[in-house]
């Protein structure tokens, strides 16, 4: 079914400049990012708790050796946790030199974006502050909250520091 | 072409850098001891590289300047001139030059610097001496010219090339020897080096050949190589075939069996002196030859990923451990004992691959003191001791700067005027020890001089009036602590007090610099008689020894560089003072932090009726840090928390433990 979905919005924006996102849950929230921002998706790794840093940052783990940094967007963007645990997964991001983790619900699917499914932020009222917003996606019904990774991983480095 | 040269850049930079390193090295040498021929073979040899590297990367500048001083030095090395001071002083200026253009390729990517003057004064050595030595060497230059088409240089034939050059002369074949050298701008060596053997080989057969095929294959060669073939073309035909390829001119002679008879008897004939390879031989009465490492240069950084595998080697070693246990499986144990083995061996090359001689650092010393001892009029013999003394890469990085410093002062302030020591009694020439060596995981870096010392009461009355202690307090403190003020930031800026003017400038920064990677320093000082710097280094940035100790659930390592002791201590023992929980450990007073409070360690409080005390060192003051157990000492490999969280207060990074799991590293300094 998901398949087919997929397929479908493939088809019909081939036309137009199209992105390739990843859908995820948060809380009751659907949420995307843009697949070339994802280095890979992993289950759950024990997390290490970081003392003395803001509340959104759940702390780092080991990821083949090397320490990745995990956010909780729960955290930032204020939703609840919902979902069983077991499908709860670490998305893991990548810009430039700089690596970080998401924690989110539950993987939904990858999906092919047009431009014309995309709408701008202002008029639509969000949890989330509109600057790390890149659009709201209409899909099949469903509302999709397209985040810019790149804004909030970048935006952690110059937060911290102090 | 300048895109294609890009790539090359880098390596023509670090391998230029080397060069210059045993420019400099060898001319001291020189300098010291005119008659060195080891030196100047060195000298020769390190400017014949730089010559053709930078002729290849198409830098005019540099090509020139060497190509000059190559010149000199072989006049110097025929003997034809004589080594002396000014000679060695043009060259030191040379030197400098060509590390000028170099910097300036690093940074701007071209140089172009008009080096007319050097190369003047270079060629006023050449010829500005005595006209009999010009004289002398031009007929020398001749001489060897004119020998230059009749001999075989580079071959060392052996007895099988001899019977098949024989049978060929026997069978009346025409051999012929061939030298061919490509023109400077050709950017396909090989290829032209290919068309000559396919001419040749039309109808004849290559015996010999220097460099050998493969290297001319691969283009690994200068811009000459030389032939020896066998053909049934005549001189002309064969001369003309050649001629007929582009880029490249030739002389072509015939072999005839004079020349072998040279070539068995004269393999290694002194005319030799364009040739890099018998360069390369050294004397065999100086010394110890130099030593041709082998090498293969890595980025620092995949090093630093091969011990990240390691680590997960090491890791995973466990996980399958834990399997065997579980399951029972005996078989195993033999294996895994065997792999621990091996992954532990590994661990540790891959630790010593990191490490670099301390010979990197000092070995632009003594240029620098002999500029500046000249420059301050004053004598000194320089001193380094265990410059093979080796230290990770990222140490190495870091300890140049504190180093200049340290000398300089040494020269400047420490050192007295020869007539000013020899009024004290003590030889006009003042001696400088700059020595390394291995204790344990530490390395000690010595810096001493025998030179006037410090005035700790000028030092004392310095703290007093500027504030940083109170009369009172002053007249408490030994000498040691006293003379640890000149490292108070901005102590001697002002220069009222002569004697120690200066001598404190910069020392400040010495010393963060060393404690920022987790060195440490000291001064043993006697006054009229010198003073000796040590610094205190660890082995290694990466790996350190560190305590583990666990808070409810975390767990933290702390670094033993900072840990006292430990303690295990009785609840009923803590008294407070204003609030603040104390013990009294050996009759001092020593507060007592509780790192689940330090860091907020969420959980449940374990009630213990004794508690472990971890007595840590916070500069020059002590304090407990509480802890729920101590899990043991270990080697840790420190790794950064990455740039969203770096600056965090109290965490010096993390390591990945045996079980997987992330520990973070307690910075002390930080902490509180």
């Amino acid at each position: 079914m998901k398949e087919m979905e997929n397929q479908q919005a493939g088809v019909a924006t081939q036309d137009s400049t199209e992105i390739q996102v990843v859908v995820f849950r948060l809380g009751r929230e659907e949420y995307a990012i843009d697949i070339l921002n994802v280095q890979e998706i992993i289950r759950l790794l024990n997390v290490t708790r970081i003392p003395r840093v803001e509340k959104h940052i759940e702390g780092v783990i080991n990821l083949r050796g090397n320490i990745v940094p995990l956010l909780n967007l729960h955290t930032k963007f204020t939703l609840e946790i919902s979902g069983l645990a077991d499908e709860r997964r670490i998305i893991v991001c990548q810009f430039d030199e700089i690596k970080a983790g998401i924690i989110v619900d539950e993987v939904l699917e990858v999906i092919r974006l047009g431009d014309s499914d995309i709408e701008s932020v202002d008029n639509v009222y969000t949890s989330v502050s509109s600057e790390q917003i890149k659009g709201i996606a209409k899909v099949s019904g469903r509302l999709l909250i397209l985040l810019d990774m790149k804004k909030i991983i970048i935006g952690e480095t110059s937060e911290q520091g102090g | 072409m300048a895109i294609d040269m890009s790539q090359y850049m880098d390596i023509f930079l670090e391998e230029s850098k080397e060069h210059l390193t045993i420019l400099n090295k060898n001319l001291l040498e020189l300098e010291k001891n005119a008659g060195n021929t080891n030196s100047l073979n060195e000298i020769f040899r390190a400017a014949h590289t730089l010559k053709g590297m930078a002729s290849t990367m198409g830098f005019e500048d540099v090509a020139d300047l060497t190509h000059h001083m190559e010149n000199v030095l072989s006049a110097l090395k025929e003997g034809v001139l004589t080594v002396n001071s000014q000679v060695v002083d043009v060259l030191f200026q040379c030197f400098d030059r060509m590390q000028f253009m170099i910097d300036k390729l690093e940074s701007l990517g071209a140089s172009n610097l008009d080096n007319t003057d050097l190369i003047n004064m270079l060629e006023d050595i050449q010829s500005g001496n005595l006209d009999q030595n010009l004289n002398n060497y031009a007929a020398v230059e001749e001489k060897l010219e004119q020998t230059e088409d009749k001999q075989l240089i580079g071959f060392d034939l052996n007895s099988f090339d001899i019977t098949v050059i024989k049978e060929a002369m026997i069978a009346g074949n025409n051999i012929y020897y061939a030298r061919i050298s490509v023109d400077k701008d050709c950017m396909m060596k090989a290829v032209r080096a290919f068309m000559v053997f396919k001419s040749i080989e039309e109808d004849g057969e290559i015996i010999k050949s220097v460099p050998h095929v493969q290297d001319l294959d691969e283009g690994k060669f200068d811009r000459d190589f030389e032939l020896l073939f066998i053909c049934t073309a005549g001189l002309e035909e064969i001369n003309h075939r050649i001629k007929s390829i582009s880029e490249i001119t030739v002389t072509v002679t015939e072999f005839d069996e004079s020349m072998l008879t040279v070539v068995n008897n004269d393999a290694k004939s002194p005319k030799v002196i364009k040739n890099l390879e018998v360069a390369e031989e050294v004397d065999v009465d100086n010394k110890q030859p130099h030593k041709a490492r082998k090498t293969v240069r890595v980025d620092i950084d995949r090093l630093d990923m091969l011990m990240n595998l390691v680590g997960e080697l090491v890791m995973h070693k466990g996980c399958l451990e834990q399997i065997g246990a579980t399951n029972k499986i005996p078989q195993l144990n033999e294996t895994i004992e065997q792999m621990d083995r091996i992954s532990t061996d590994l661990q540790s090359v891959v630790m010593i691959v990191r490490m670099v001689p301390i010979e990197q650092v000092f070995n632009r010393f003594p240029r620098m003191v002999r500029d500046l001892a000249k420059e301050l009029n004053k004598e000194i013999d320089f001193i380094m001791e265990g410059k093979e003394t080796e230290l990770d890469r990222t140490v190495i990085d870091e300890i140049g700067d504190p180093l200049v410093h340290l000398l300089r002062n040494a020269l400047d302030h420490g050192i007295e005027l020869p007539e000013e020591r020899i009024a004290a009694g003590k030889p006009g020439q003042g001696t400088l020890i700059l020595s390394a060596q291995h204790e344990g995981n530490n390395v000690y870096i010595d810096v001493q001089d025998d030179g006037r010392g410090i005035n700790s009461e000028l030092v004392l009355a310095k703290a007093i009036e500027k504030g940083i202690v109170s009369p009172s307090e002053a007249q408490q403190l030994s000498d040691s602590e006293i003379n640890r003020f000149i490292f108070t930031p901005g102590f001697s800026t002002s220069s009222e007090v002569t004697d120690i003017s200066g001598r404190g400038v910069g020392l400040d920064v010495v010393k963060t610099k060393i404690e920022s990677i987790n060195g440490d320093i000291s001064i043993e000082t006697k006054p009229g008689l010198g003073t000796k710097f040590r610094i205190k280094l660890p082995l290694t940035l990466a790996i350190i020894q560190a305590l583990m100790v666990s808070v409810k659930d975390e767990i933290y390592a702390i670094p033993l560089s900072s840990v006292n002791e430990t303690s295990l201590i009785n609840q009923s023992d803590i008294k407070v003072i204003q609030n603040q929980e104390v013990i009294i450990l050996r009759g001092d007073v020593l507060p007592l932090f509780r790192l689940k409070h330090i860091l907020n360690v969420p959980g449940e409080d374990i009630a213990q009726p004794q508690i472990y005390v971890v007595v840590v060192r916070k500069g020059e003051h002590q304090i407990g840090l509480v802890v729920d157990t101590l899990i043991g000492q270990q080697e840790i490999v420190i790794k950064s928390l990455g740039k969203i969280l770096t600056g965090i207060s109290g965490i010096a990074g993390a390591i990945v433990a045996g079980d997987g799991n992330v520990r973070l590293i307690i910075d002390i300094a930080t902490l509180f």
